[in-house]
């Protein structure tokens, strides 16, 4: 605090303060408070909001419950409410995704950190980052024309000859899963790879001395050190996806539905903001105990993440 | 289980340029032996490729008699010792000292075992489960000898792991290191570019210079017979002059110079005189032969010795050391005086090994 006001002086110490302040308060904390609140409250008419009918109840959140369908994981078939379904699934999948990141994102950062030359390090990075400038929509509805039944990757499959007829690619969440690890790795990739350089390269060096084979390196030293860079990117990839609208709406795969989704119809075709806010509240608080289960099964820390 | 190491006309080039050039020794089997030099002659190119993470562009590596060449790191009887000991530090210290063994497939309780008996090995009890966080430089560095050790190399190669040290614990870690490697019997080799460890610590020490080896002899040797000016100059301190080689008989010539002609030791071929500092004897009068007459400008008295700096009447820079042994008075800056030296302390020495040789 007073190495602030010694380098910038009163005025803008406290210009910078208020601001960032504003920004907490005004624009992230009172409006979600705002929507925590009235999550508690009925949806009414107009007239009646303050009425005797205005009373705090957990009625929005039981909303969830009801309309009972045959819920199929894996095999295991039991009765399930419909929007519970979606819930479930949607946190499941996340953390597919989530996976897939990283299985994508361990070897391409250890090869950008450890294996390639500095020099062809800027080339690289801009290759990964070109597809960033295009926007999230554009991505998504690449993915979509790739694929659709008459899209290019049925034409491809079917010109070399893997497949006879078309495939219908859009079903289920694996085309949801595809386009989400192609909108989110990069946010895995990027943790990972600070991660992985931080790393010194003698201690590689030193365990293939003592004799390590190549996955054991992995596994001993260079996995342990890398685990906050993959805490953070986790977190990251899983509450994007996890709160991913677009994407699932663009993809549009009808047995296919995010929880998002869910809330979306609610608040703005069913219009009642108290019950979709009832719903956001759910998917949040769900998503932080899942992460919190994770980084402690992990033995991550906040504080290593925030590293 | 010790192992000797061939380095037959071993070359490593980076690119255009040569690293190792054309490199030949043999290191006996259980031998301290050290690579001197400044940085960039190429003696750590040489450890990396003795222990597999660099390929010699030409030549033969051979580990106890059988060609390495190809062999990875991870399969060849040696252990490396970093400059910064890339110690685990999410490992506790006895898995830091097991991951060799563990790579094996040694059981844990044996694993563990061992382990403790390595840290007894070096001074190191009740540390098994502290981090390497909590050791301080000198014990980190034993907890790297005793991982290099736990795998039983046959060679263990050192790439200046005293260098973070500071003075005291370094000259003590010397003694260790000597003592360790004398109680296990692994041929040692150490890199440095510091001439007291590799004389202090090695049978033989082999001294190099822009990726050629100038000599290879043990520490005595080194120091009181260098083979060229390069190995003189970078091994001690000399007063060296220019000039011409007169009446050579014997190994001994007479050496013409701006300053005086001096008789001198002349072992090969032509060069400059070097004479060491410490065979300079000061005294008021002019010797018969190989007198310099100086006047004195600095005095710097260094404890154990005194450092006499002298200019010459053509304005040359001599330097001598006396004994702080109470046998001759200290004499003061600014006293005119003369610099002696015997004939058989003073040496006519070539600069260095040229090249294809």
């Amino acid at each position: 605090m007073n190495d602030l006001l010694r380098r910038y002086g009163k005025g803008l110490t406290w210009t910078f303060i208020g601001l960032t302040f504003f920004w907490l308060i005004i624009l992230v904390v009172l409006p979600d408070f705002k929507l925590l609140e009235s999550s508690f409250r009925p949806y009414l008419p107009v007239k009646e909001i303050g009425g005797p009918k205005d009373v705090y109840t957990f009625n929005n959140y039981l909303q969830i419950f009801g309309n009972e369908v045959d819920f199929n994981f894996f095999g295991l078939h039991f009765p399930l409410a419909a929007r519970v379904k979606v819930f479930v699934l949607t946190i499941f999948y996340s953390g597919v995704v989530t996976l897939i990141t990283f299985i994508l994102a361990y070897p391409l950062s250890f090869y950008l950190a450890k294996v390639v030359s500095p020099k062809s390090l800027p080339t690289l990075f801009l290759l990964l980052f070109v597809p960033l400038w295009v926007s999230e929509v554009l991505r998504s509805f690449a993915w979509y024309i790739i694929l659709t039944l008459k899209g290019p990757l049925n034409v491809f499959l079917m010109t070399i000859g893997v497949i006879s007829e078309e495939i219908r690619w859009i079903d289920g969440y694996s085309p949801v899963v595809v386009t989400l690890v192609y909108a989110y790795v990069l946010f895995m990739l990027f943790p990972l790879y600070n991660a992985m350089q931080s790393l010194d390269s003698n201690q590689i060096e030193a365990a293939d001395d003592l004799g390590a084979p190549w996955w054991r390196t992995h596994w001993r030293v260079i996995l342990p050190h890398c685990k906050p860079g993959i805490a953070s990117g986790a977190v990251m990839v899983f509450m994007l996806s996890a709160g991913s609208l677009l994407v699932p709406a663009i993809i549009n795969s009808t047995t296919g539905n995010w929880f998002t989704q869910t809330i979306q119809g609610i608040m703005l075709e069913g219009q009642d903001w108290n019950a979709g806010a009832a719903f956001a509240f759910m998917l949040l608080l769900f998503c932080t105990i899942a992460v919190s289960v994770a980084m402690r099964v992990f033995r991550v820390s906040l504080s290593d993440i925030a590293k | 289980m010790s192992a000797g190491i061939d380095l037959d006309n071993v070359c490593c080039d980076f690119g255009k340029f040569r690293a190792v050039d054309h490199v030949n020794v043999n290191i006996q089997p259980g031998e301290f032996f050290s690579f001197l030099g400044p940085s960039g002659c190429g003696k750590t190119t040489i450890l990396r490729m003795i222990s597999g993470f660099t390929e010699p562009t030409e030549g033969v590596i051979r580990i106890g008699g059988k060609d390495v060449r190809g062999q990875r790191p991870n399969q060849r009887p040696t252990a490396l010792i970093f400059q910064n000991l890339a110690l685990f530090p999410l490992m506790p210290i006895w898995e830091n000292i097991a991951f060799g063994l563990e790579v094996r497939g040694v059981d844990k309780a044996k694993r563990r075992a061992r382990a403790e008996e390595l840290l007894a090995l070096v001074d190191l009890h009740d540390s098994a489960d502290k981090m390497v966080s909590q050791l301080s430089g000198g014990q980190k560095q034993r907890v790297a000898i005793a991982r290099a050790l736990a795998v039983e190399p046959a060679v263990m190669l050192l790439d200046e792991p005293l260098s973070a040290l500071d003075l005291k614990l370094r000259q003590h870690m010397r003694a260790e290191l000597r003592a360790i490697q004398k109680r296990t019997g692994v041929t040692f080799i150490y890199i440095t570019h510091d001439q007291g460890e590799a004389l202090a610590m090695s049978d033989r020490v082999g001294v190099m210079s822009q990726g050629r080896l100038q000599q290879v002899a043990n520490p005595r040797d080194i120091y009181n017979n260098p083979v060229n000016g390069f190995v003189a100059s970078f091994v001690g301190e000399n007063n060296i002059f220019t000039g011409d080689v007169q009446n050579a008989a014997d190994g001994m010539a007479s050496f013409a110079t701006p300053t005086g002609t001096f008789r001198a030791r002349l072992p090969g071929a032509a060069g400059k005189l070097y004479v060491r500092p410490e065979h300079m004897v000061l005294q008021a009068t002019a010797g018969a032969e190989n007198s310099v007459a100086v006047t004195l400008t600095e005095v710097a008295f260094e404890g154990n010795f005194v450092s006499v700096h002298g200019v010459t009447e053509g304005g040359k820079d001599m330097v001598a050391e006396l004994r702080n042994d109470g046998s001759a008075p200290i004499p003061s800056a600014g006293t005119q005086m003369h610099m002696v030296f015997e004939a058989r302390n003073a040496a006519i020495l070539p600069d260095s090994a040229t090249a294809g040789a």
